[in-house]
């Protein structure tokens, strides 16, 4: 039966993006101020000396050998299993337990990674390639390899919104829970670069040639990233039987639709402020409740001048702190709504603010700046965590405190 | 809170005219791929959009506004659909520039259309719709999360979710998935698609959009009781299992389905799970099948319930079953499952 304030406990993190393999790795980065952002080295790309992107530093090899994984596993499935693991580890859930248990995961291009391999070769002729190479090219066959590696068999499922598509799995989970569907999901994203995207977001010009600067005036474009990042979420029956203290609560969220573009957001944000605009009604919080918001901030003209005019619009000064993570991990794309909710549960658990990298002059046209310093002097009760894609697919999170 | 089917369409192998009784004529092929029958687009889509359109975004944006347009709905609460492959026209061209011109002089739009969520993106510019928009991807679950979205935004105090499906073939894919064995390669027909049992089945492609109410009103189709997936089953066991507990929450007992579809597809071995079943747990009911009708894809579960609902609606069997209707036409179960991984049922009733 659906219960419309069963409380969703966030239970466990995992997150591996070009800062670091664990959360620990990448809380470190985040409080040193260290990008992990530089040039290619794992893709054979014409762009490996032009566009800067932000790799997990772990060759393919390696992540088998970490994951257990066989070879030639998709890059997009690796990360997957990697951060989904900490984060099933984190938060002291085995696999065999006895609760009903799902993996809701988003990826944006699935096995990409070794489809634009196999491709070369069937061009030329259709009966040559490996089909190992395509075997894992839908989206649903990286989740499966992950489900199937954590042994999760209760439900599984695979969203693919864009740059929106972790946090919609995050709050797909949280809604099975309070649905009583589910009592336990590990929700979130992966990503793997390919040159298939990066040749895809080079088309639109919104690439950065240098590391990228967002909510700057200056701002040029975005960096490309990799990732996944996780959150098992839990319900209350649940978190009182492990007996130990969750890191915070998913109380808020929203999907809206800006209805505008293909791929430009509408000047005025429209489906960015409705996304916050909903996630803060169901949280029953006001703007100014509000302590940081984790940007979707990719860097691009557009994108950040639609959520800057959406947050103008929504809060009122004093503005909350406010920066973008993008400026450390790239942008991770179906993987960042999970990435950055593990930030933003980390936030909110040890009253973290990051900062945002590079920025010189905050956007003139904007009342507020983002936040260049790293700090734990703020008490954080509410992070609210923005993620737009493609398609005007706009969602936002709230993580509070528990 | 009940879950109204108020209108339904499909751009498919078959005509969906929603003005002539259900499949009166039906479409054969021969071969081992059924592709669809496309309308004349400009009577859903704008003109000027549709130039721009690979064919899948045709396909489904074209199956979505009709289904408003069968409502007399203008404006849903939400929109929630599912594609297992996504836009593979788009992703192949941009993947064969990319490959052919060696990452230079390459345009965006095959790029931009290749994203899996451009269908329910482009229903949701046409309409100018701020709402709830949500793109599933997970193979043989696709149309089936999407409409456990859609249920559950009903639950949540939605009144009207467009809930539907699309995947489209094409050359790239026919070739790959055939390398993997999955069609038959003696050259057959549709029709008589159950009477050749052997290895693999027949390639389809297809879109179906489903206004979901939570209200009844005059001319709604039929209601969705329930849904349920499975992944991975240990053994037919557990099939059953499923099955029964399904049925068991539902207060129903086997006898009380009218009518069984199921997702026979003329792979011998898949198809051996519909019969033993069907004698197992439903020895009495009427089966039908469907999969001769549209072909198989990872989301054809949306042509069963298409098909279904306006069965229901008719209250009439029609005769390219070769069945004899059943006595009352009240409640069908739909039984699906893709490649024996992802299994998934679907209970229906009559208004």
């Amino acid at each position: 039966m659906y219960s419309s304030n069963a409380a969703v406990y966030v239970g466990g993190l995992g997150v591996v993006t070009a800062i670091g393999n664990n959360k620990a790795e990448c809380l470190a980065s985040l409080e040193a101020g260290k990008a992990g952002i530089a040039g290619i080295t794992l893709l054979d790309t014409i762009h490996k000396n032009t566009l800067p992107v932000a790799e997990v530093k772990l060759s393919n090899q390696e992540l088998e050998r970490r994951t257990g994984l066989r070879a030639h596993t998709s890059r997009t499935a690796l990360l997957s299993v990697l951060a989904a693991r900490e984060a099933l580890e984190d938060a002291g859930i085995s696999s065999a337990s006895e609760w009903r248990m799902g993996f809701i995961s988003a990826n944006s291009v699935g096995g990409m990674d070794k489809t634009e391999n196999f491709f070369p070769g069937f061009l030329a002729n259709a009966n040559s390639g490996h089909l190992r190479s395509v075997v894992n090219h839908e989206c649903g066959a990286v989740t499966e390899i992950a489900a199937d590696a954590l042994r999760i068999q209760h439900f599984v499922s695979t969203i693919s919104t864009a740059c929106s598509s972790g946090a919609n799995s995050i709050f797909f989970g949280a809604r099975m829970i309070r649905h009583g569907l589910l009592d336990i999901a590990v929700a979130g994203g992966t990503d793997a670069l390919t040159k298939f995207t990066l040749n895809g977001f080079n088309t639109l010009q919104i690439l950065d040639k240098e590391w990228c600067m967002p909510f700057d005036e200056e701002r040029r474009g975005l960096n490309l990233g990799e990732g996944a990042g996780y959150v098992v979420l839990m319900s209350e029956k649940v978190m009182q039987s492990l007996g130990k203290q969750p890191y915070c609560k998913l109380t808020g969220w929203a999907n809206a639709n800006d209805a505008h573009h293909q791929t430009a957001s509408s000047p005025e944000g429209a489906g960015s402020f409705a996304a916050m605009k909903g996630a803060l009604d169901m949280s029953g919080l006001a703007a100014a409740d509000i302590s940081y918001i984790n940007l979707h901030g990719t860097g691009t003209q557009n994108n950040d001048i639609s959520e800057g005019t959406a947050i103008q619009r929504l809060f009122s000064a004093p503005y909350p702190l406010m920066s973008s993570t993008k400026s450390f991990t790239g942008h991770t794309l179906g993987a960042s709504g999970g990435v950055e909710a593990v930030f933003s549960a980390l936030s909110v658990q040890q009253n973290l603010v990051y900062p945002n990298l590079r920025l010189h002059t905050p956007i003139q046209a904007l009342p507020f700046a983002a936040t260049t310093e790293f700090s734990r002097a703020h008490t954080v009760h509410h992070v609210l965590s923005n993620s737009f894609g493609f398609g005007g697919n706009c969602s936002s999170l709230i993580f509070s405190k528990s | 809170m009940k879950a109204y089917i108020r209108s339904a369409a499909i751009v498919a192998p078959q005509d969906g005219s929603a003005g002539t009784p259900l499949l009166r004529q039906v479409l054969t092929y021969t071969g081992n791929r059924l592709t669809c029958a496309e309308p004349d687009y400009n009577q859903f889509i704008d003109p000027r959009a549709i130039r721009r359109m690979s064919r899948i975004i045709k396909m489904g944006t074209a199956a979505a506004m009709q289904c408003l347009q069968l409502a007399d709905v203008q404006m849903p609460g939400a929109i929630t659909m599912g594609t297992a492959y996504g836009c593979l026209e788009d992703t192949g061209v941009f993947m064969k520039r990319m490959v052919e011109q060696h990452e230079e002089m390459l345009t965006p739009t095959s790029f931009i259309q290749s994203t899996h969520n451009t269908i329910s993106a482009q229903i949701a510019l046409q309409l100018q719709c701020h709402a709830y928009n949500n793109t599933f991807v997970h193979r043989g679950f696709s149309f089936e999360s999407a409409l456990l979205d859609a249920k559950m935004l009903l639950e949540e105090g939605q009144k009207q979710v467009l809930t539907g499906a699309a995947d489209e073939i094409t050359p790239y894919s026919f070739s790959i998935l055939q390398r993997f064995g999955l069609y038959k390669t003696d050259p057959g027909n549709n029709i008589d698609l159950y009477n050749r049992p052997g290895k693999g089945t027949m390639a389809g492609e297809g879109a179906a959009f489903f206004l979901l109410d939570s209200s009844d009103h005059p001319g709604n189709y039929a209601i969705v009781d329930g849904l349920h997936t499975f992944y991975k089953p240990a053994g037919i066991e557990t099939i059953w299992e499923n099955i029964t507990q399904f049925l068991a929450a539902n207060e129903l007992q086997p006898g009380d389905i009218d009518l069984l579809v199921t997702g026979r597809n003329g792979d011998a071995a898949g198809d051996k799970i519909y019969a033993e079943m069907q004698e197992a747990i439903f020895p009495e009911q009427v089966a039908i099948g469907f999969k001769f009708l549209c072909g198989e894809y990872p989301t054809a579960s949306a042509f069963a319930l298409w098909m279904a609902a306006r069965i229901l609606k008719e209250q009439q069997l029609p005769a390219v079953f070769g069945v004899t209707q059943p006595a009352s036409l009240r409640r069908v179960l739909i039984y699906n499952h893709y490649e024996q991984i992802h299994h998934s049922l679907m209970l229906l009733r009559a208004c």
